[in-house]
């Protein structure tokens, strides 16, 4: 009973993850400009490692693997966001605006078309 | 065609992390480990720094790529075509299966006694092999010091004061965030140097976290501040120091009428001894790849620093 709740729990909690790592991949390819990327993947990386962490935390039986996974968790956490913070944080100070990447972008697409 | 050499680094270094992975795939844990650090980490940083002197694109080709092209095409083929007579993935019937493997395999543990086989393959029975990859990197270090010697500034000038005040602006969670990381990442390099027995790790892959810890440092903090921690002789005397272990390691088991790097001579009991040289010649390589690694980087962005000081507004 315990096992099949631990089961079915842990793989809902993958699911959730796998799920916001392909809406994630596809606001890198879909969006248009720098900023907005970077938002998508920036805010849905950090849930979704925290999720599929989470979902093998729960699928594995040994104590000292949980705690390992638990600490890479917590790295993840402070990690994913600060890397995010100083992409923006460059973009934003080597006067990367949303119209000239948003124009650039549009050229290369013209120009693959 | 490639033009843009960020990108180019940037692909070589998910190239390295996938090729990690399929090392995990493969079980070969601490090639992976390695590939990891080494190559997907610190050659890519050491690249980007490179790059941030040189220049960013390439210069435009004035040769023919083609004949390039087609030499590469066919060295590729006949090295594909060389290995149809190799034995398959795996065969039991390989050559290296029936040779030295079932030796390691089978009496690793009562002769080294140490529960990681890639290790004692690594520091004792191949200990010749490891003492020259680390004579490699030792002579890479001297390389980048001989080429680009480390120029000093004298002091801490009122200029980088105004800098570190406009830097700590614009980087301010970065410190807060780093200045929280390092202890955790200096922990992490020393549990890989002494876990390489019982674990993926060892002195390679330490000496490089180590090393990247003090990077990021540098890159947050500035040259300047991270020169007071670590001064050029010292560090050059450390590089020297973690050869000269090694060396003498082999030297002590030649001395005590055992062969050159054959540990049991080091103590009464041969395991013990085993264990005794394997630890040392392991501090021995992490001392080595720590100093070199952080000689050719702070190398490196000296050099830069005494460019324009326009060109160089974001490490």
């Amino acid at each position: 009973m315990m096992d099949t709740f631990l089961n079915v729990s842990s793989g809902l909690f993958l699911l959730i993850g796998i799920f916001l790592c392909l809406t994630g991949g596809l606001g890198i390819l879909r969006f248009p400009d720098f900023y907005t990327r970077l938002h998508a993947v920036g805010v849905t990386e950090t849930l979704a490692t925290a999720m599929i962490l989470f979902g093998l935390i729960l699928h594995n039986p040994d104590f000292f693997i949980d705690i390992k996974l638990l600490i890479i968790l917590l790295m993840t956490l402070f990690i994913s966001p600060t890397a995010s913070h100083a992409l923006a944080n460059a973009a934003f100070h080597n006067e990367l605006s949303k119209q000239k990447d948003a124009k650039s972008n549009s050229e290369i697409t013209s120009s693959k078309s | 065609m490639m033009k843009d050499l960020l990108a180019v680094i940037m692909l070589l270094g998910i190239y390295s992390l996938l090729s990690s992975s399929f090392f995990v795939v493969m079980d070969a844990v601490d090639v992976a480990f390695t590939e990891a650090a080494v190559g997907a980490g610190i050659s890519t940083l050491l690249m980007l720094v490179a790059i941030s002197m040189t220049g960013r694109s390439e210069h435009p080709v004035r040769h023919k790529p083609l004949l390039a092209l087609a030499v590469v095409f066919v060295t590729g083929s006949l090295l594909i075509y060389g290995t149809l007579d190799m034995p398959y993935f795996g065969s039991a019937h390989a050559p290296i299966h029936q040779q030295v493997a079932p030796r390691y395999i089978n009496d690793s543990m009562q002769e080294i006694g140490v529960p990681n086989i890639v290790t004692s393959v690594l520091a004792s029975y191949r200990a010749y092999d490891t003492f020259g990859e680390v004579v490699v990197i030792f002579t890479a270090g001297i390389g980048v010091l001989s080429l680009l010697s480390w120029v000093r500034r004298s002091g801490y000038t009122k200029d980088d004061d105004s800098y570190n005040q406009s830097m700590h602006e614009q980087h301010l969670i970065l410190r807060i965030v780093t200045k929280m990381m390092i202890p955790f990442i200096l922990l992490f390099a020393l549990y890989v140097q002494f876990h390489g027995d019982f674990g993926p790790g060892g002195g390679f892959q330490a000496g490089v976290i180590f090393a990247s810890a003090i990077f990021l440092y540098t890159m947050l903090f500035g040259m300047s501040t991270a020169r007071r921690v670590i001064s050029q002789p010292f560090i050059q005397i450390l590089a020297a120091t973690g050869v000269l272990l090694y060396g003498s390691v082999g030297v002590a088991s030649l001395l005590n009428g055992k062969n050159f790097f054959d540990y049991s001579a080091l103590s009464s009991d041969p395991v013990a001894g085993q264990h005794l040289g394997i630890l040392l010649i392991e501090m021995g390589v992490g001392l080595t790849v720590t100093s070199i690694m952080i000689i050719i980087f702070f190398n490196f962005v000296s050099r830069r620093n005494n460019l324009p000081r326009k060109e160089n507004q974001d490490i």
